[in-house]
């Protein structure tokens, strides 16, 4: 496939991403706001997870730490909620380059027991009193969504609240996996995976092993907490029952559905953990979980590396 | 522009239907029909809290019933309830997917307070009701900015006035001590106790808070004793009432106790308090308890019993949120009747806003559900019952507004 028409059909793709609210109604959209929120998050995951081998069971507490970074801004300071998203990010890379720190010395399952205590702890942390007159408490945060900028209306559907938010979450969704791409492809991608399958190796060539795995534990957080501020803007409404630690293994499900070490898989582990429940539960009202655990059973057979790896067999294939 | 479109071609049908026929055509909101009404509802069927699906179990149960025995008013009730695992984002979905895909012509019952305040400000900028929540919170009652939300259970400001005005009658001259839970439910019920005893307000002498991560309260206990009251007040969840109760004893301390219903169950809280410590205590009652001897013959109690072997085979009956769906259930079922074949959804409001004195089979003699367009707490009356060692026995007059 030439270079142009690669470049012709991601134009038409980032087209018709643009111009699909406008034929859905304002529900669908709404749905499809959270899958783009989750592929977010499941990218920054799948930085540390898939690219850099680092499990993380904690990326919950991240995304929370966005969502309440950006509501409160909102709601106690006044800012605008567009200028919150990358204080979010901020904040979030902060908070994952000093999870970094620990990281650094924990590797494999203890890696993944101390993220999962930060994720058990934050639904707690949240409700504590100290912090009541910022956070809500129990009660949370109610917000204003996002009002258009301007009235269109295309194809008899008017710029409602969420297409306009779609729009905005759809800019930044480009936006990160533009930069994750061209991260990830270069040296710095070179260099984490380098460390992931032989770190002894990667010191002796030269990589700055601490840098690296703060950096990428970082750089992970500040994505997942852009995802959880976003999120915020889509609920409008945020409180500490929303963040559970389920949230944090939904994200790890959709990193693995998707397809480790893979930049777009995203997308399709968080179709697969906005819409699988959904479906079993219409499947079965008295064990929907079940039904799902069948489903992610059934994938990790048929499609062991993931949504991703289908796909590429499936290339491999056709050319051979 | 697409809704008034919408709502001309509606006023221009609506209009040649009753000028053709001469009648006058059944003014409906979407989810009703000649045959049907549809009534949305999410509930946490799975995860952490999903105890409390027992809520909505019952009421898919009643719904049948009444399917079984007719409809009401002709039109059978699809009652659809989706699962949100207590989350409050999920809530929201589910809300979502029930008001613009499947059209429900109102909510009933959706479960909790973080759900309930996900879809608070939706529901009410969508103008669809949110009817007969389940959750104690005070929140619900607040007709005049959010005109679509109606409570159902007596909130923990009603109780806190029940017990005041019980005090007021029994003991005027008694100084009281009040421990409770620092969240929204102890505060409330700090409120209501402070709304009932108006300008006697002077009589709480001493209260004290506590954290739910705190180990014990031995030193909140013994600070109110020192205070010299002779009533106590359990504000406190019911690992800590257990305490204070035997705490209590344990100081040879010997006021006379009130006990809110969340901590009153006899085998979470007073047996590991000790029997011995605990009789002579006092709570609030709302409805009849299938497990009181007293009402073994009532013909309201028979009738539950009766539904719930046929319509939930295999449930547990001591399950008290089964009895609590069911009762609200019956109260959704008084409004449909009440609103006819005036099915809209302002109608469905107005209805559920003036329920005069509706005496629901299953609460106790003298308590009724009552509404009006400012008062959007269904139920707020209550009886007192003193434990005797064995069970809470009914005692007294019905308080509350």
């Amino acid at each position: 496939m030439s270079a142009i028409f690669k470049k012709i059909i991601l134009a038409v793709a980032v087209l018709a991403a643009v111009l699909l609210p406008f034929v859905l109604e304002d529900f669908r959209v709404f749905q499809l706001n959270l899958v783009l929120i989750y592929a977010i998050a499941i990218l920054g995951l799948n930085i540390l997870t898939g690219y850099g081998g680092q499990i993380s069971l904690g990326h919950g507490a991240f995304y929370a730490v966005g969502a309440y970074t950006s509501a409160i801004l909102i709601s106690q300071v006044g800012m605008s909620a567009y200028l919150t998203i990358p204080i979010a990010a901020v904040v979030c890379l902060v908070m994952g380059v000093l999870m970094g720190f620990p990281a650094l010395r924990l590797a494999g399952h203890y890696l993944a027991l101390a993220t999962f205590a930060l994720a058990i702890a934050t639904p707690q942390l949240l409700k504590y009193k100290g912090i009541e007159h910022w956070t809500g408490g129990v009660q949370g945060i109610i917000l204003d969504k996002p009002t258009p900028p301007f009235v269109l209306t295309l194809f008899g559907n008017e710029l409602s609240e969420d297409r306009w938010l779609y729009l905005v979450i759809l800019a930044i969704a480009l936006g990160l996996f533009w930069l994750a791409h061209n991260l990830l492809s270069g040296r710095v991608g070179r260099a984490i995976v380098a460390i992931r399958d032989q770190p002894t190796a990667a010191a002796a060539l030269g990589i700055n092993l601490t840098f690296v795995k703060t950096a990428t534990f970082g750089l992970s957080a500040a994505y997942t907490g852009i995802a959880g501020a976003l999120s915020a803007l889509a609920v409008a409404y945020i409180a500490p029952d929303s963040f559970p630690s389920f949230l944090s293994i939904s994200l790890l499900v959709g990193v693995v559905v998707g397809g480790l070490g893979s930049i777009s898989g995203a997308i399709f582990g968080a179709l697969f953990i906005q819409f699988v429940p959904n479906i079993a539960d219409e499947m079965s009202k008295s064990a929907p979980w079940a039904v799902y655990g069948g489903m992610l059973l059934a994938l990790a057979y048929v499609a062991p590396d993931g949504v991703m790896g289908i796909l590429q067999k499936l290339k491999k294939r056709r050319q051979s | 522009m697409k809704k008034s479109n919408h709502i001309k071609s509606l006023f221009a049908v609506v209009a040649l239907t009753s000028a053709s026929f001469g009648l006058n055509a059944q003014p409906y909101d979407p989810g009703a029909t000649d045959k049907e009404i549809k009534i949305g509802n999410t509930n946490p069927y799975s995860g952490a809290f999903s105890a409390y699906g027992s809520y909505g179990k019952a009421q898919a149960a009643y719904f049948k019933k009444i399917n079984d025995d007719g409809g009401i008013n002709g039109r059978k009730i699809n009652f659809i309830s989706m699962d949100d695992g207590f989350a409050p984002p999920k809530t929201l979905e589910n809300a979502r997917k029930l008001v613009e895909q499947e059209k429900v012509l109102f909510f009933f019952a959706t479960l909790g307070t973080a759900p309930n305040t996900a879809i608070h400000k939706y529901m009410n900028q969508k103008k669809v009701p949110q009817l007969f929540v389940q959750t104690g919170a005070s929140k619900w009652g607040d007709p005049k900015n959010y005109p679509w939300t109606m409570g159902w259970q007596p909130n923990y400001i009603s109780e806190g006035k029940v017990f005041a005005q019980a005090i007021l009658d029994n003991q005027p001259k008694g100084k009281i001590a009040l421990l409770y839970q620092n969240d929204d439910s102890g505060k409330d019920l700090l409120i209501g106790l402070e709304q009932g005893l108006g300008a006697k307000k002077d009589m709480l002498v001493a209260r004290e808070t506590y954290e739910g991560t705190d180990p014990t309260v031995d030193s909140q206990i013994v600070k109110l004793k020192a205070s010299g009251a002779d009533i106590f007040i359990h504000g406190s969840g019911p690992k800590f009432a257990a305490q204070s109760m035997k705490k209590i004893a344990e100081l040879g301390w010997k006021p006379t106790q009130y006990v809110w219903q969340v901590s009153s169950s006899i085998g979470a809280v007073l047996t590991p308090a000790g029997i011995e410590n605990t009789v002579g205590l006092i709570t609030s009652a709302f409805s009849k308890d299938p497990s009181d001897p007293q009402w073994k013959t009532d013909k309201a109690i028979l009738e539950y019993e009766a539904w719930f072997k046929k319509y939930l085979p295999g449930a547990d009956p001591t399950d008290s949120f089964y009895i609590q769906g069911y009762m609200n259930a019956q109260t959704v079922e008084y409004v449909l009747k009440q609103a006819g074949n005036n099915l809209t959804r302002e109608n469905i409001m107005k209805q559920a806003a003036s329920i005069n004195d509706f005496r629901l089979p299953l609460l106790l003699p003298g308590v009724n559900v009552q509404t009006s367009a400012t008062d959007f707490y269904p139920i707020e009356r209550m009886q007192l019952a003193r434990f005797d060692g064995k069970a809470w026995v009914l005692f007294g007059k019905t308080y509350g507004d």
